[in-house]
């Protein structure tokens, strides 16, 4: 028997509701329905983070508190969670001390961005994290402020980080925490009828199965895609299957010689476990999407919707990275690389879902590099993703894996370059240019409003030119900097490179 | 914050860095805009039908599908408009819904009404549009070869510029192509109109200019300018894009509203916006320079041309102000300044914060770079032997230049930022590293300030004092986000000597202050807060005669400071009084109005002055730069800059870091890309790149120069801070220049504005063949 009603908390009050149309976004819940009207939409597209508001989840056995777009959250997938918004943080007259912060430090100036940045630099103040530069830019990477220039902004951050007090939710926590555990979650929420529901199955079994029952169905997981089906390209979803709830659909477990990440686990569920394979990978993750995309978006949903631009297959199937699919129970694996057969075609049966992303651990002999390059740093889509594993031995190259996004209508293997790397020495250079000049053989790239075909050719050449000086002045024991991040500049310096650190 | 500036010990509120007016209002979300206002009973809401072709003509529109989609309640056409069919700020040629051509990709061509905004969306998407398509002309090139204009080309010429440059010792061309710019204000366009009795319309509208929507939407509902009421208490965000753009949202509501007499709201969509409002013009610039062997420019012949789109808009005043900023702040003895305004079929371009000033000003240093590259030396020196002094004083336009402070400025930056030191840094660091190189450039800013309109250098203002010593004060200027609410507020309670949380800020209005002109051109407070200060100082002085009578003491003695009335050697609160006055039958209430002296600039015969003062500034910035991928990060920011004697540091410091950091996006991450079909392929802020919060350096220093000598004639004499800012973040592009010339000296590279990585990329391969 599924439940027939969404339940949630609002800033810690169970709040119920049978009227849920399946494409109701939360924003326009809380704009229209609630006229909350202190979060604002910006963008409609998950971009500006206007919108944000802190979703509280438990987050292995803790409530956590995360930012996400409202814009683009379909209300349906806050079942069981504590959504706190700007509208919440004031008691009375009395600010918070992260708007206190705020206002101090003439962090607002026309005030419209305002809300979602308070919001998310909110859920830093519970983060628990150091509110330096670094974690102030990662969690504003998803606020997009036209007035200020962020720096007062990010002086605010730090200023609310040295005030100890206990705010209102720290007094309430455990107390929300408690309700929603008593939510209990073992069974299905079905609200709406057969022809248009939005529904989230509590088990995978019920999850594989209802999906299979609907192969029209809408597969959802953290709706920063499918989102923007809803709010710009207008479509109506009658039929919506969210992943979020069910059991182990979301479990990230690992061993020595691999990681499984369940297919509904989002970006920052799986973060640690990528981030620990290579700091390279850490260093994308944290240029994916922003903090508040990577709190809903999913490894599974990234490889399921197909796109030729995400940067992570790019960096899992350099990693030999294999798949699990469930059609009804049914289960089949195979390469990643297999899955993305053209342009918006996969190797996936209406029904069927991706349930698990399998990534083997890098050997001892294993050098992995991996760069996205975009306009902007933070929360932009790359022009190109390019990710490398080569298999060393002494000064020799046994093997290499390269694919890159970006470059075809899939994410797409360097089988040419590939091959002429075989063999080639690491110490000479003149051995690399076989294979970079090969890459021309690999890919016949397009231009877009991102970047020119011309561009991508020579970057991506230059990329693994990059790659292999790298990895040839580090066996070498070190060498110049060769990259340029946006965690540079703290001092003059510049050339520092924070590449590698504790690696 | 104190570092930041030297504090002002001349006045009492003015000068203090107090909050923004709504702060608080701002991070709790109880500061409301259009959107977040309750909405009248039975409001109805409006989405665009956009052109799918950018050039063609309207063969058909077949709208019954739109018509008859769930919640529709009406879809207007041009017929539906009982006035004429026209939205333009200036010269016409902006029809509110296309009738016969197509001009641009993304004009309006009807307008859906419908119970709901989502409704409204959904329905705009089902009209069956025939256009017979032609081939549109979307880049300046393009538009410039078909020979098609918005305006006549103007010209600032002296001397025998190409005789002079002949007969100079060194000489030089060169050619750069500057990108335009979206303004991403965060709170996308917004009207609601609402339908009062006898034909009355009230319309709460997000614009810089409230008294132009109320003409334009009188006109196109035909109703008299006194019917209609345009109201705004705060944008979320302007920067120019509201200036005149605000008007066809704002018509079409209200043609809705008075056709369907509800209350009807217009918010389009982030995309819609994007797409289908102006932005800062493009230009292709050419030039020819003649200078001596130390740099110095003896003759230059430059000509812009300004992509206007389909019409003339405010391009006329733009384009002019790129002209009055192409010397930057350097002396041209002779010169030929030439601009065309060109015809593309693309999206009206606007104001955006600068007006063309940043475009002729990147120009300028541009030049400048080019000069030191070619000469072997460093740009900051030959861009100090131009600088405008004694004897070289005279602009282009004729105005003489006086109060130069380019020396101190630029001499206080250059040794607080360490630029000598570091520049040799980097100069080690670049011969060392083979794929990363360093940049550092320090540019100057000199930007004339007044409307170069000379009728819009006017402001009118409203005051009372009540009798429990509360203020209330209106004004023409509107709030965008730069503070002027605030600066106003504390001008008057400067004036009556209270504090500053007895002044109570009201919504803009034009029923309130009328005839007002855009809050524009950085004159917001110098306009509005001198036309406060008469309306206060009309009230304050009759005050001070009732206190002088009741006290016994002189009316001229009377002082007003700290929440109290100095009079005849006692203290009497200030309430007390305006109580005495209310019951001594004297107002307390007054209008103030401000027409700014001195201007005097007439465009036809190219004399006068056009500006009341310049404002001054340098920035140092320094940048790495990745040359196998054209990556780049500013890595360091200081800036001096000239406010005059600040209204509020913390809001001219605000102005400031925010200019910049918006002037960086234009010339880095912020690239406007049309297809060769003329649509906007970057139009959302998932393809459109403004800076994010890690674009930003940690090292980013900004200081207020401590204004010495003589004070400029404005309010509390403080200077204008809300465009000139942004065109500090030259020193950014050029830095870029710098680091890409490292890898082969003396040749300048190929580097257009914006330098998004595949522009430096472009620019690193250039220097290697």
């Amino acid at each position: 028997m599924a439940r027939d009603k969404l339940v949630f908390f609002r800033n810690g009050v169970r709040t119920e509701l049978s009227d849920v149309d399946p494409n109701e976004t939360l924003l326009d819940y809380l704009r229209l329905r609630e006229r909350s009207t202190g979060t604002k939409e910006g963008c409609n597209e998950g971009d500006c983070g206007a919108c944000t508001v802190a979703l509280g989840r438990v987050r292995g056995g803790k409530l956590t508190y995360e930012p996400v777009n409202a814009c683009i959250q379909l209300l349906g997938q806050v079942d069981g969670a504590d959504i706190i918004t700007v509208d919440d943080l004031a008691e009375g007259e009395t600010l918070h001390p992260v708007q206190v912060a705020m206002v101090e430090e003439h962090g607002s100036q026309c005030g419209f961005c305002t809300p979602g940045i308070v919001m998310s630099l909110f859920t830093l103040w519970h983060s628990g994290r150091n509110a330096d530069r670094d974690a102030i830019n990662e969690y504003l990477s998803g606020n997009l402020c036209r007035c200020t220039g962020y720096r007062p902004i990010a002086d605010a951050a730090m200023k609310a980080a040295s005030v100890k007090a206990k705010d209102a939710l720290d007094k309430r926590l455990a107390e929300t925490q408690k309700e929603i555990a008593r939510l209990g979650n073992g069974e299905d929420l079905f609200v709406g009828s057969d022809d248009r529901f939005f529904a989230a199955p509590a088990t995978v079994k019920s999850l594989a199965e209802l999906a299979a029952k609907h192969p029209d169905a809408t597969i959802l997981a953290g709706s920063t895609d499918v989102g923007l089906w809803v709010t710009k390209q207008l479509r109506d979803l009658p039929k919506i299957i969210h992943v979020g709830r069910a059991k182990g659909f979301s479990d990230v477990k690992t061993n020595t010689s691999k990681i499984v990440i369940g297919a509904g686990a989002t970006y920052s569920e799986a973060f640690d476990a990528l981030a620990e394979i290579d700091p390279d990978i850490r260093s994308v993750l944290l240029r994916i999407g922003s903090r508040q995309v990577r709190a809903s978006g999913t490894v599974g949903g990234n490889i399921a919707n197909g796109s030729p631009i995400g940067d992570m297959p790019p960096m899992l199937i350099a990693l030999d990275a294999s798949l699990e699919l469930n059609h009804g129970g049914e289960i089949r694996t195979m390469g990643l690389e297999d899955f993305f057969i053209d342009y918006g075609k996969q190797d996936r049966k209406p029904g069927e879902l991706v349930s698990k992303v399998i990534v083997p651990r890098l050997k001892k002999r294993d050098r992995f590099r991996a760069y996205k390059i975009s306009k902007r740093f933070d929360q932009d889509i790359s022009a190109i993703m390019f990710a490398a594993r080569v298999t060393v031995s002494g000064d020799r190259i046994v093997s290499a894996r390269i694919a890159c996004g970006g470059m075809a209508a899939t994410p797409k293997r360097a089988k040419h370059a590939e091959a002429a790397l075989a063999g080639a020495r690491l110490s000479d250079e003149s051995d690399w240019q076989r294979a970079i000049a090969a890459l021309d053989q690999d890919y016949a790239p397009i231009s877009d409003m991102r970047a020119s075909a011309d561009y991508r050719t020579k970057v991506v050449k230059n990329l693994l030119l990059k790659a292999l000086g790298e990895i040839a002045a580090d066996e070498g024991g070190g060498g110049e900097a060769m990259r340029v991040t946006a965690a540079q500049g703290a001092t003059a310096a510049g050339a520092e490179t924070a590449r590698r650190a504790g690696a | 914050m104190n570092k930041r500036f030297v504090p002002r010990t001349d006045t009492e509120i003015v000068g203090k860095a107090l909050a923004h007016d709504s702060a608080r209002g701002h991070v709790s979300g109880r500061a409301r805009y259009i959107d977040d206002m309750l909405e009248p009973e039975g409001t109805l809401h409006l989405a665009p039908g956009l052109s799918p072709v950018a050039a063609g003509r309207l063969k058909s529109m077949d709208l019954s599908a739109v018509e008859s989609a769930p919640g529709v309640v009406a879809v207007l056409t041009a017929k539906d408009i009982p006035g004429p069919n026209e939205c333009s700020p200036s010269f016409g040629g902006d029809p509110i819904l296309a009738e016969k051509e197509i001009l641009f990709h993304g004009q309006v061509l009807f307008a859906v009404v419908a119970e709901t905004r989502k409704q409204a969306r959904k329905a705009a998407r089902l009209a069956k549009v025939e256009i017979t398509e032609k081939k549109p002309l979307v880049s300046v090139q393009q538009g410039l070869k078909s020979g098609k204009t918005v305006l006549d080309p103007y010209t600032f010429a002296k001397g025998d510029p190409s005789a002079a440059i002949g007969k100079a010792k060194r000489s030089l061309s060169g050619r750069i192509v500057i990108g335009g710019q979206e303004h991403f204000y965060l709170e996308g366009m917004i009207s609601m109109a609402v339908p009062g009795e006898a034909g009355a319309m009230k319309v709460f509208v997000s614009t810089q200019h409230p008294t132009e929507v109320q003409h334009l939407v009188a006109k196109a509902i035909g109703k008299p300018d006194a019917k209609v009421t345009a109201e705004c208490r705060r944008m979320g965000g302007g920067f120019g894009g509201k200036e005149s753009q605000a008007g066809q949202w704002a018509c079409l509501a209200a043609i809705a509203a008075q056709k369907l007499n509800r209350p009807c709201k217009f918010r389009l969509d982030r995309d819609d916006d994007m797409v289908a409002t102006g932005k800062r013009h493009d230009f292709d610039t050419g030039y020819s320079v003649g200078f001596d062997a130390d740099g110095v420019v003896k003759a230059l012949d430059v000509s812009m041309a300004a992509r206007c789109g389909y019409s003339a808009d405010l391009s006329l005043g733009v384009v002019d102000r790129a002209m009055f900023h192409a010397d930057n702040a350097y002396y041209y003895p002779e010169y030929r300044i030439h601009t065309d305004r060109v015809f593309t079929n693309t999206v009206s371009n606007t104001a955006f914060r600068g007006f063309g000033g940043p475009q002729g000003l990147l120009f300028a240093e541009r030049m400048m770079d080019h000069i030191a590259i070619e000469l072997g030396e460093d740009p900051l020196e030959v861009r100090k032997r131009n600088f405008y002094r004694r004897g070289k004083a005279v602009t282009p336009y004729g105005m003489p230049v006086k109060d130069i402070l380019l020396e101190e400025i630029t001499a206080g930056l250059e040794k607080s930022a360490r630029y000598q030191a570091r520049r040799k840094e980097i100069a080690k660091f670049n011969a060392g590293s083979r794929f990363l190189k360093r940049g550092i450039s320090l540019t100057p800013l000199k930007f004339g300030i007044a409307f170069t309109l000379k009728h819009l250098n006017q402001a009118g203002a409203l005051v009372h004092v009540y009798t429990d010593g509360s203020i209330q004060v209106n004004h023409g200027g509107t709030e965008m986000g730069q503070g002027l609410y605030m600066k106003v507020a504390q001008v008057v309670a400067e004036v009556f000597g209270q504090d500053i949380s007895r002044v109570e800020i009201t919504a803009t209005t034009t029923d309130k202050v009328p005839n007002t002109t855009p809050t524009a051109a950085s004159s917001g407070s110098d306009l509005n807060g001198m036309a406060a200060k008469n309306a206060a100082e009309k009230i304050r002085d009759r005050m001070a005669k009732v206190a002088a009578k009741l006290y016994q003491g002189k009316a001229n003695d009377v002082r007003f400071s700290n929440g109290m009335v100095h009079v005849g050697g006692r203290e009497v609160p200030f309430a007390e009084v305006a109580k005495q006055c209310f019951l001594e039958r004297v107002q307390l209430s007054d209008t103030g109005f401000f027409s700014t002296p001195n201007i005097t600039w007439d465009r036809e015969t190219q004399t006068g002055n056009p500006f009341l003062y310049f404002a001054y500034g340098a920035a140092c910035s320094e940048v790495i730069i990745d040359t196998l991928t054209g990556e780049m990060k500013v890595t360091q920011v200081d800036i001096l800059h000239d406010v005059g004697a600040s209204l509020n540091p913390a809001i001219d410091i605000g102005q400031i870091e925010g200019g910049f950091v918006q002037g960086m996006g234009w010339l880095t991450t912020e690239e406007l890309v049309f297809d060769d079909k003329g649509r906007l392929r970057t139009h959302a802020p998932s393809t459109y790149k403004i800076p994010a919060c890690s674009d930003v350096p940690e090292a980013f220093k900004v200081k207020l120069y401590d204004y010495p000598g003589k004070k400029p004639p404005t309010v509390y004499h403080s200077k204008a801070v809300g465009e000139p800012p942004l065109m500090l973040a030259v020193s950014v592009f050029s830095a870029i220049t710098h680091a890409i010339a490292s890898i082969n000296p003396g040749r300048l590279p190929d580097l257009d504005a914006p330098a998004t990585p595949e522009a430096i990329l472009r620019a690193v391969d250039s220097m290697r063949n």
